[in-house]
């Protein structure tokens, strides 16, 4: 392959706006979070595990694990194509991000899924 | 008057360090650049860049105290000594305070700085309203000094992708002009991971800008465009 420097992937306005909404949905959740901690203290296990005993957490926690995951994404790719320069390495270095994060998904699913 | 200033000279061979002067009596003018004038006469080997010495050629930004700006319109009263001079960070320094700018150059070439427009040429001028000539306000002003692109660190890990601050506030400046037919091929060609979306917003530029222009603002108008016409 010859050396040029290419540009012009023709991407970046969704990643963009992707890690400007999920933002919003981690700050609803974390203040969400937070307001109930602040109202329940001390937390008991009790009132704990009643909390994430309910559907709507779950949920809740998990739409807050994709965004996360997404807004991580993003925001690793960036670093990775700021700092690792070769392409040969770059590749394998986000293909590992993509499988980490996604297994790190299915393990966010069956922790929230586990409490009884 | 004390200062520290980085001395370079390729063709001496040796790496480069800071050394140290004095100015035992003040220099004419109140400006930065007027003590480093002065500081040339006792030392002809110092390499500075100046033109207009008022603010508007560009040509002496330099990295003063750790914060890039022009010398000529930097006040000496307001420095702490000793007064540190380097070159402008992040590009290849030709000598002491001269830095190569064919990146940023070319960075500024690559986004077509001219009005494109293929409607046959008036006999007078293409006429704008007050209101269309407005947009152009806080655009027009940059006077390409550089101070802006090489305080922003996404400038310089990639200076041979990232248009930089100062080359996108001058997309801008041509996508807001009324006159201008090639909105949508500019947005085209800044649609891009590196050349528009290096910008993490940090604000570097607007801190730096001796003209007090919004490179940032500007960036983010161009993103809105984008969203607008994706969405």
């Amino acid at each position: 392959m010859v050396k040029r420097i290419v540009s012009g992937a023709r991407y970046g306005v969704k990643d963009w706006l992707v890690q400007r909404f999920t933002a919003v949905i981690m700050l609803i959740y974390t203040l969400a979070l937070l307001g109930w901690l602040v109202m329940q203290r001390p937390v008991e296990y009790e009132t704990w595990r009643a909390l994430f005993g309910t559907a709507w957490i779950r949920y809740f926690t998990l739409l807050f694990a994709f965004s996360l995951f997404l807004h991580a994404w993003i925001g690793v790719r960036d670093i990775l194509m700021d700092y690792v320069r070769s392409t040969r390495l770059r590749l394998p270095l986000q293909v590992a991000t993509i499988v980490a994060l996604l297994i790190y998904t299915m393990w966010a699913v069956n922790i929230l899924w586990s409490v009884a | 008057m004390r200062f520290s200033i980085y001395r370079y000279n390729p063709e001496s061979g040796a790496k480069p360090s800071m050394q140290d002067y004095v100015l035992d009596t003040p220099p004419e003018g109140k400006m930065l650049l007027d003590a480093i004038l002065a500081l040339k006469d006792i030392d002809p080997t110092l390499s500075v860049r100046r033109s207009c010495r008022e603010g508007v050629c560009g040509s002496d930004a330099m990295n003063i105290n750790g914060q890039n700006g022009l010398a000529c319109i930097t006040p000496l009263a307001d420095l702490k000594q000793p007064i540190e001079l380097r070159p402008l960070p992040g590009l290849p320094v030709i000598r002491d305070l001269i830095v190569d700018l064919t990146q940023f150059y070319q960075q500024y070439r690559s986004i077509q700085p001219y009005l494109i427009n293929h409607d046959p040429e008036p006999e007078i001028e293409r006429l704008q309203s007050p209101a269309q000539r407005a947009e152009l306000d806080g655009a027009y002003e940059c006077i390409l000094c550089a101070c802006c692109s090489t305080a922003c660190p996404s400038f310089w890990w990639n200076p041979d992708k990232f248009v930089g601050p100062a080359g996108l506030l001058q997309a801008y400046r041509f996508i807001a002009d009324s006159r201008d037919q090639a909105t949508n091929a500019r947005l085209d060609d800044l649609e891009d991971p590196y050349r528009l979306f290096r910008c993490h917003g940090i604000m570097n530029c607007v801190e730096v800008c001796p003209k007090g222009l919004n490179p940032t603002e500007a960036i983010g108008n161009i993103k809105a465009l984008l969203v607008n016409r994706t969405v």
